[in-house]
């Protein structure tokens, strides 16, 4: 059943209109893949194993990245904020300064950042290798779910993994402060310490948590989408994992302005 | 293990405006070889697909041991499923497994079969198929023959009822495609499983077939006995089985 001719007048428009219905495909489909992937995850059976590998996968093999970034990036604060805060003589603020901007900001959105770069990319070319290689349809056809086998303990695992980077990045990155500010620049250690333990409460730590637990979700909702529908062959992986970069990168400093705007 | 009828009726398939299939209707009897021959991009490898359910037709239907597969999804299609075993092209077999992991993982994952009667029916298959010396070694790490063979025996080893060979000898040597042809007669004899090849080689699928079908602009266009295909007058079959250039 061959699709009727357009008249070449309407070509424009029912390119168009082709483009629009492919956005509004791939967004439904986008969705839809989150909500199937929630659907198996609150149903048996569950893979604990699997869970236990994407942990180490996405999180443990991750430190690495996450310790040095969270140094430096302490250190570097830790020398910005000091320069700027001694034009004023309010040094002794340095520390409530590093904490707060790693604790709410720097800390989820680097560490997130960071292991969409080491993790999130290669997850996207492994599922999609599996994908071009029939593996995944191997494991449709063989009456298992491979939503429940690859992209379910990925998900978990980015639940998991995420806000213990973050809490990683941020305990190295105060540390990486407090070397500069106080071994290098001379900062009292009590003072370091003392404002920022009366500047930070609870509230800081949760808006941290939460934005990693979301980015979590978020960078391994888009890597294992953009793995999972490659097609193309070999570019088509490159594609996907370029693209997987990108969006994740985008929408997590998207939704981290979002959540900086509503969380307290 | 009786196998079953696979009977499909008026079947379409288009990707945007090119149509695929186009009202193909094909009937497999139980417990027999029939291989789907036809031209590169003749639309094989799609009729394989909607066979097991991994696309939909625009139109038509599909039973497969007198279920319909075309309304089904979910855990009723995976019900149908359950009873297929499926060699792809590639092998598709997962390379962050062992070829032993590769042919445990649909027992362990699929059955309630403990440990040992998983290990003995895995060290059993690959006895059958010759390759009770590489069963720890990964996909990557095998030739492209012992991979091929690998796929069958994981194809094979939960016992389906129908199994689908898409081009199982894709890029083998002459000696390596008569190996893998003579091995799946010899598993089809023992396991008298109902079997759907879709395969170019001419003239070696004539000693396996029980029955040839040729697949030409999106329907079959003769099906019949080695034999009858072997003799037929329709053109496009004596083209494809002499190998003839096309005219012009």
């Amino acid at each position: 059943m061959a699709e009727p001719t357009v008249p070449a007048a309407l070509r424009p428009l029912e390119t168009l209109g082709r483009g629009s219905l492919g956005v509004v495909e791939s967004l439904g489909r986008f969705g839809a893949f989150l909500g199937q992937a929630v659907g198996a995850a609150v149903t048996p059976p569950f893979k604990l194993r699997a869970l236990v590998e994407r942990i180490h996968y996405v999180g443990f093999r991750s430190l690495l990245i996450i310790l040095l970034t969270g140094a430096f990036t302490g250190m570097v604060l830790g020398l910005q904020i000091y320069l700027t805060l001694s034009r004023f003589g309010s040094e002794a603020f340095l520390g409530p300064a590093v904490a707060l901007s790693i604790i709410r900001e720097l800390g989820p959105v680097l560490a997130a950042l960071m292991v969409t770069g080491r993790a999130g990319s290669a997850l996207t070319a492994e599922l999609g290798i599996m994908r071009i290689t029939e593996q995944i349809d191997a494991l449709t056809v063989m009456a298992l779910s491979p939503m429940r086998y690859l992209v379910v303990p990925s998900i978990l695992a980015g639940v998991i993994t995420f806000p213990l980077m973050t809490a990683l990045f941020d305990v190295v990155g105060i540390f990486g402060g407090y070397l500069v500010g106080v071994q290098l620049l001379g900062l009292s250690e009590g003072t370091y310490f003392g404002e920022m333990q009366s500047f930070v409460d609870m509230r800081d730590i949760m808006t941290g948590f939460w934005k990693s637990i979301s980015f979590g979700i978020i960078v391994m909702w888009v890597c294992t989408y953009k793995g999972f529908y490659v097609s193309r062959g070999a570019e088509g992986v490159a594609h996907a994992t370029t693209q997987a970069v990108v969006l994740s990168s985008v929408l997590i400093l998207v939704w981290d302005y979002f959540l900086g705007s509503v969380l307290p | 293990m009786a196998g079953s009828t696979i009977h499909v009726e008026g079947l379409w398939k288009s990707f945007g405006r090119q149509a695929v299939l186009r009202g193909l209707d094909l009937e497999v009897p139980a417990g027999s070889i029939t291989v789907i021959i036809g031209r590169s991009g003749g639309g094989k490898s799609v009729l394989l697909k909607h066979l097991i359910g991994l696309l939909r037709p625009d139109a038509g239907r599909i039973e497969v041991g007198g279920v319909d597969l075309t309304g089904l999804s979910g855990r009723a299609l995976d019900d149908v499923r359950r009873r297929f075993g499926v060699v792809f092209q590639g092998g598709a077999l997962f390379d962050s497994m062992s070829c032993r992991a590769n042919i445990a993982f649909p027992l362990r994952e699929k059955t309630r079969l403990s440990a040992a009667e998983i290990r003995a029916r895995v060290e059993a298959s690959l006895a059958q198929v010759g390759l009770e010396a590489v069963g720890n070694k990964y996909p990557e790490e095998v030739s492209g023959g012992m991979r091929k063979r690998v796929a069958i025996a994981r194809a094979l080893v939960t016992e389906p009822e129908i199994v689908f060979f898409d081009e199982p000898t894709t890029g083998l040597d002459p000696v390596l495609v008569n190996t893998i042809h003579q091995l799946i007669l010899q598993l089809h004899r023992q396991l008298q499983f109902t079997a759907v090849m879709v395969s170019h080689e001419i003239p070696e699928i004539f000693e396996i077939a029980d029955g040839v079908a040729m697949l030409h602009e999106g329907r079959i266009v003769e099906i019949g006995p080695p034999a009858a295909i072997q003799g037929s007058s329709h053109p496009v079959v004596r083209q494809f089985i002499r190998g003839e250039p096309e005219q012009g």
